[in-house]
């Protein structure tokens, strides 16, 4: 009796939210699978099947190889940043955690990741301005030659990738943190009993035994690399927001293509390439980490 | 040079040896002191250029503190945009995304954490595979079912994409396994109290830390959200704020100081909640590591 008053208040109170879960998230993912399958057209009152096709004219749409290769570049020019400065700051925060300013070290690492998207990528759109900016002052204090940082078609991606890993530091930092003060000292104390120098720890135990850690900033890093749209957004639209200077990422295309085009089908077959990216990315992760586990 | 930071006091007794460490760990602040503040310099400049005259904007070495402190920036830009109903709009989008997802991932991380069932298990692990699905992945389809709920332009249809959170679910579960013994809630039950009363006055009390951490993520998620506002919204008046700047600054007629003024409007309060709501903060953002 008392058994059942349980299951039934627990079906009552689960029942209206995962009717939410369903219909916000469920629903809208089965959505983009089966929309991916169809020349869904606003426009156009046929919606017919069409099988693989969406797919087939993504590989030669010029356009959506652009998206893909910038994203990719971006989202792996990211993580060639981010993962080793923030092990190596991790590693040195970690090391004056009784410092005074160890409060301050973490906050101004991690504040970038947290304060608004748009203001922090004006910030940098000012930086990097050609005629305004002080990087072309700095830069032209050393001799350099101005630059068109946010209008050249490479510059543009490196400042993309600026932007975003002075984001996603604060994130990696803090994880890395995080299995820092998880290690186990015994095994620093035999270490050190047996001779070896704080580097040689560092790069013979930490890396290691910090691999599960490193996997895991790196797909969560990748990810929100292919995710990016906010800043490309920001730092490569000109004053007046002309379309054609955009640097092309993935989240564009597909906006574009669902909203401009109307071709909603097509659009939701780059979400899907974008979640098989996704999908591999995690799946690599756990097979190296089981790999991994025998040992750790 | 790296590891514990225990090391430095088993030195004492090798006056040169001593030295070395003191300089090394010097070195060491100093390098993450001027590291720290690099990394905040383009926020310093971009409050400080808020207070600029036009004039001062464009000096070289660009000035920290401006000589000549002005508010027209602020002025021209609160009566040219409707800033302050933007700011409006995310405070509200992002309250209630907050209690909506605390609310729901409380009531299902107890439930699918307390009440063992087979079929609860299958849902969990849904929750689990869809978790890592990104959000740009099924906007398109979501944002047909807010059209067709009329919810265009409105807190509401923004909402939609923030009512529940498939981490949060998670992290209440692991919380709830965790640090809730069943006997507890046993002993409740057995003293004659109801399942409501069992969650409200045993469960949740024992939750207000993970809640707490949960809470600000949610928060900072949906009042940083970029792309879901920008294909919800298209009225003027019912952007969010990050919507609002960024097509605030495509315009034709805004210089660096009127730009950095509405920037500094919505960073300053940010940065402030989040000094204050720090620890809270590093928990949550901590503990999205330990998913694995």
């Amino acid at each position: 009796m008392l058994q059942r008053k349980i299951w039934i208040f627990a079906g009552l109170a689960l029942a209206p939210i995962l009717a939410i879960y369903a219909a916000v998230r469920l629903y809208p993912i089965g959505e983009t699978l089966r929309l991916s399958l169809y020349q869904w057209n606003i426009l156009s009152k046929n919606k017919p099947f069409i099988g693989l096709d969406n797919f087939r004219e993504l590989v030669g749409d010029p356009l959506f190889r652009e998206a893909l290769l910038n994203t990719t570049i971006i989202a792996f020019g990211v993580l060639i940043i981010t993962i080793p400065t923030a092990l190596t700051l991790a590693a040195l925060i970690y090391h004056r955690t009784q410092s005074r300013f160890a409060s301050f070290y973490e906050t101004s690492v991690f504040l970038p990741h947290v304060v608004s998207l748009v203001p922090a990528a004006l910030a940098w759109k000012w930086i990097f301005d050609a005629r305004l900016g002080p990087l072309n002052a700095l830069l032209g204090w050393f001799g350099v030659a101005p630059k068109a940082w946010l209008f050249d078609p490479v510059l543009s991606l490196v400042c993309i990738i600026v932007l975003c890993a002075w984001q996603a530091l604060g994130y990696a930092v803090l994880i890395y943190l995080v299995g820092f003060k998880n290690l186990p000292p015994a095994l620093y104390e035999a270490a050190r009993l047996d001779g070896a120098s704080a580097r040689q720890s560092f790069w013979y135990l930490s890396i290691p035994l910090l691999k599960p850690i490193t996997l895991y900033v790196s797909v969560v890093t990748l990810v929100s690399g292919f995710n990016v749209y906010a800043q490309a957004f920001i730092l490569a639209s000109d004053s007046q927001g002309a379309p054609g200077r955009q640097v092309r990422v993935l989240v564009l295309d597909m906006l574009e293509n669902s909203f401009r085009n109307y071709r909603v089908g097509y659009a939701a077959s780059e979400a899907v390439v974008l979640l098989v990216i996704v999908l591999v990315l995690t799946l690599i992760q756990f097979t190296l980490l089981r790999e991994k586990s025998g040992r750790v | 040079m790296t590891m514990t930071p225990h090391h430095t006091d088993d030195v004492v007794g090798d006056p040169s040896r001593l030295l070395k460490v003191r300089l090394t760990n010097l070195a060491i602040d100093a390098f993450l002191i001027a590291f720290g503040l690099a990394m905040l310099l383009p926020l310093v400049f971009l409050v400080a250029n808020a207070f600029k005259t036009p004039q001062e904007i464009l000096l070289w070495p660009p000035t920290v503190v401006p000589h000549d402190p002005t508010l027209e920036n602020f002025k021209s830009v609160l009566s040219e945009t409707p800033l302050l109903i933007w700011i409006w709009n995310s405070l509200l989008f992002a309250c209630l995304s907050t209690a909506s997802i605390t609310a729901t991932s409380a009531i299902s991380g107890y439930i699918l954490g307390k009440f063992p069932s087979k079929i609860l298990t299958v849902v969990f692990a849904v929750i689990l595979a869809t978790a890592i699905i990104p959000f740009e992945v099924y906007m398109i389809p979501l944002y047909f079912q807010v059209k067709a709920l009329g919810a265009l332009n409105s807190v509401g249809g923004l909402l939609v994409g923030y009512l529940v959170m498939s981490f949060g679910i998670f992290l209440i579960r692991q919380n709830v396994i965790h640090s809730i013994p069943d006997e507890l809630l046993e002993a409740a039950r057995i003293d004659g109290a109801g399942e409501f009363w069992v969650f409200f006055y045993v469960v949740l009390p024992l939750l207000r830390g993970p809640l707490a951490a949960l809470g600000v993520l949610a928060f900072f998620q949906a009042w940083t959200a970029f792309t879901w506002p920008l294909i919800v919204s298209s009225s003027k008046t019912s952007y969010t704020i990050e919507v609002g700047l960024a097509l605030f600054q495509t315009g034709f007629t805004v210089d660096v100081g009127r730009l950095s003024a509405a920037s500094a409007v919505v960073l300053i309060p940010s940065v402030t909640l989040f000094v204050f709501l720090r620890r809270h903060f590093v928990q949550g953002v901590a503990s999205t590591g330990l998913k694995e």
